[in-house]
């Protein structure tokens, strides 16, 4: 333990200290048994899981509308993303770069829930705004990622092409596209995995999928039906993180 | 002249066209089922209705609300934002720590020979694997959701909801951590008589620190972000005055809230990496 | 005589950054249908002067026209007109790893092609036959459909080979076309080239590491050296005084792809080895 790291120990503790002070932490209040009983009461009201026919066939549509959600977002944000990807690259010159690339950390930067929030505004509720916000955001990050991927792949095979007469759409579908098609469709899977938990939860602003039936759920007080969506999210997040896994161990 | 011996070879055909047009038709027999299921629907952006309530929400957001009340309030959430991001963490990593000795195969006795309490420890060790999946597994806005109703509007509720996430997070990869890079040392300290606590402070603790600190300084970059997400949901924070003021429509708050988080995301991007590099 | 010029240079000089000479005052005239060997000592600019040929790299004084024209006052679009009507064969082709041989092969005709064609040919090979033909020239019509990251270096180099067949090119420019291939090999190949040229009464250029084999197939040999021009002869006047100087300071002279390092004599010899 040399003196960097207890340095490094004395100011992060220091910053915690005063992070718990400015939170105000009502710890008495948390912590007494009252509180702690009735914090038992509440969880016991979430069990069982309500597993009626009717709810569990909602369940399952709610499923399926947040599997939907993601795919379409994902889809549609990587054909947006590879668009955005080419002038970012640098492929047209510096002003659409930095134009591109602006658009691009824009997108990216606002949360998929506050884009929600907004599509909502415009487009009511339902699964579409919610598509919309995962969409535009993802954008932002698969653009990204597939700027990243177009700069590092080789320039010769397009050049190669282009002075053999080939015009320049073609000659980047045949000499460069090849090269990062495999990148990119990685990118976009690892994508669609993190996706499919944000759908779940940007029903919370209404967008659709099980996000918005936890959240009518739990405004209309019944937390069994809760229960059962969270179930089902937990399902959902645990299945897509084993195929993924296999699925990687099977491209490896 | 011909090089080669062998006889003409018939017309083969593209023995790649059938696996694509099968791709293509399944992918194309998903995307029906798909658009419809979301209701997609571009025509409904520019309805009157909307587009109207939309192009003025918009229209406010230049200038960006700048009353000295307005801003006092906004570096206090920022100010909360960062606090609930850090409590969050620490709570995280004392949720995490003990999981992932627990879990661990690292510290493992039966892998190097019989241990006398393996029973025991396997009985510990599935649970808290599964514990740290459950931990994981349920998005931390649905915590946060559930602390809300449960502890009321504040920060309380994110505080909670990030050491719950976080801490299934951090104690899964410490525990990946220790395997990946310590497993040896922990080994032959054990091999020699010692105890799991003393392998792990002298063999693997060493080794593995740098990595679990920069991956924990990682998560709290994530956690600052996230912080602003549950926010909305009404755990406290700048996420909070945000979700306030859209539910008002007041298009100037919303956007200086705005440019205020993306000033704040790389902040904590520029802290996280001027701390590891300050402790490589 | 009457017959256009494919090639033209004149005081022809490229300098890199930094002041390095790639090519010193060339002159030379190639006309329609001719046959040129290029040949000469690594670094004397033989792969610059292709490249020049084919808009890759431009002059830094000089002109170049190249099959009547100067490419660098063209347009965008007459240029790239231009340019599908030459074609260079890689060293060592560009192949993207992933692309199957049959794509590879078909991109040469991506400048005659309209973009909707193009596009679809990604999808299902717009010409196999097309592409089979001119694989089975370079006697690899055996692999058509495989990945270009399955094939040895000198297969790679044949697809190169095939795709500028495919194009079919006024103007083939060759650089090094057969310098992965072993000798009876490349013997062919260049057979190959040359009867290409004739049949189509097209002109070929082409720089070739193996001296003999540019003698033995071309009638006009162009050597190179520290970017000038050594000597610009039909091959019946070139002697071996004239490729010993050329070749001095490597002393080898390279035959055949294979090399022998001789002791170290005033003049040196060349061996044959068959």
């Amino acid at each position: 333990m040399n003196a960097r790291g207890l340095l490094t120990l004395l100011v992060l503790g220091g910053l915690l200290w005063m992070s718990v002070a400015y939170l105000e932490f009502d710890t008495d209040g948390l912590f007494t048994l009252a509180t702690l009983a009735s914090f038992g009461r509440y969880v016991a009201q979430f069990f069982p899981p309500d597993t009626s026919g009717p709810f569990l066939i909602k369940l399952w549509s709610g499923t399926l509308e947040t599997l939907a959600i993601s795919a379409l977002a994902t889809l549609l944000a990587a054909i947006a993303g590879l668009l955005i990807a080419v002038p970012a690259a640098g492929r047209f010159g510096l002003a659409p770069r930095l134009a591109a690339r602006f658009v691009l950390n824009a997108l990216r930067s606002v949360p998929e829930l506050v884009f929600a929030a907004l599509m909502v505004i415009a487009a009511g509720l339902g699964p579409f705004p919610g598509t919309l916000a995962l969409a535009l955001h993802t954008t932002g990050v698969l653009g990204r990622l597939f700027a990243e991927a177009l700069e590092n792949t080789p320039r010769e095979p397009a050049e190669a092409l282009l002075h053999a007469g080939s015009p320049r759409i073609a000659a980047f579908c045949y000499g460069t596209l090849p090269n990062v098609l495999p990148q990119c469709v990685a990118y976009a899977l690892y994508r669609w995995e993190i996706n499919i938990r944000m759908a779940a939860v940007l029903g919370f602003v209404g967008a659709g999928g099980l996000g918005q039936m936890l959240h009518v759920s739990l405004s209309l007080f019944q937390q069994q039906q809760a229960c059962a969506v969270i179930l089902a999210m937990l399902a959902i997040v645990m299945l897509v993180d084993e195929a993924s896994a296999l699925l990687r161990r099977r491209l490896a | 002249m011909q090089l080669s011996a062998a006889a003409p070879l018939p017309a083969r055909r593209d023995p790649a066209a059938l696996p694509r047009l099968a791709l293509t038709l399944l992918a194309l027999a998903a995307l029906w089922p798909a658009l419809r299921i979301t209701e997609f629907n571009p025509a409904v952006l520019f309805e009157p209705g909307n587009a109207d309530t939309m192009a003025r929400f918009l229209r406010q957001f230049v200038p960006p609300a700048t009353a000295p009340d307005f801003l006092r309030l906004v570096g206090r959430s920022t100010l909360e934002t960062l606090a609930i991001a850090n409590v969050g963490i620490a709570l995280a990593f004392l949720i995490a720590f003990p999981l992932s000795l627990l879990t661990s195969n690292a510290l493992s006795k039966s892998a190097i020979g019989p241990a006398r309490d393996w029973r025991a420890r396997r009985a510990l060790r599935y649970p808290g694997r599964a514990l740290l999946i459950f931990l994981r597994g349920i998005p931390e806005l649905v915590w946060a959701l559930l602390f809300v109703r449960a502890v009321g509007l504040g920060p309380t509720a994110g505080v909670l909801a990030l050491a719950i996430t976080y801490g299934g997070m951090l104690g899964k990869v410490y525990a990946e951590i220790y395997e990946s890079s310590a497993t040896q040392p922990a080994r032959a300290l054990m091999q020699a008589g010692a105890g799991r606590l003393q392998a792990f402070f002298y063999g693997v603790l060493p080794v593995a620190l740098p990595e679990m600190v920069s991956y924990t300084v990682y998560r709290w970059e994530c956690a600052v972000r996230a912080s602003v997400i549950m926010g909305f949901v009404g755990a406290g924070g700048l996420g909070q005055q945000l979700e306030l003021s859209m539910r008002m429509l007041n298009g100037a708050e919303a956007c200086t809230i705005l440019l205020t988080f993306l000033l704040l995301v790389l902040l904590a991007d520029a802290v996280s990496a001027l701390f590891r590099r300050w402790l490589a | 005589m009457d017959t256009p010029l494919a090639a033209h240079a004149q005081d022809l000089s490229l300098v890199h950054e930094g002041g390095r000479i790639a090519l010193d005052a060339i002159s030379f005239s190639v006309r329609a249908g001719e046959r040129v060997a290029i040949i000469g000592p690594s670094g004397a600019g033989k792969t610059t002067l292709l490249q020049l040929c084919t808009t890759a790299l431009r002059q830094s004084s000089g002109t170049l026209a190249l099959l009547g024209e100067d490419p660098w006052a063209l347009g965008a679009g007459a240029r790239r007109r231009l340019r599908r009507r030459i074609g260079l064969i890689h060293q060592s082709p560009p192949l993207p790893p992933r692309q199957r041989v049959v794509t590879a092969v078909l991109a040469g005709r991506l400048g005659a092609w309209s973009l909707s064609r193009a596009l679809a040919s990604l999808a299902y090979p717009a010409d196999v036959e097309g592409a089979r033909a001119a694989l089975a020239r370079v006697d690899l019509s055996d692999r058509v459909y495989d990945r270009c990251d399955r094939l040895s270096g000198g297969q790679a180099q044949r697809v190169g080979i095939a795709r500028v067949l495919y194009q079919q090119p006024e103007l083939i420019l060759a650089d090094e076309p057969v310098s992965a291939l072993d000798p009876a090999l490349s013997n062919y190949t260049v057979s190959v080239l040359v009867d290409e040229a004739r049949v189509r009464n097209v002109t070929l250029i082409a720089s070739l590491h193996a001296v003999d084999l540019a003698l033995a197939h071309f009638p006009r040999v162009i050597g190179l050296r520290d970017g000038r021009v050594a000597f610009d002869l039909p091959t019946a006047a070139v002697d071996e005084a004239r490729l010993e100087s050329l070749y001095a300071q490597e002393g080898v002279l390279p035959v055949q792809g294979r090399e022998l390092t001789l002791p170290r004599v005033r003049t040196p010899r060349a061996v044959r080895c068959n």
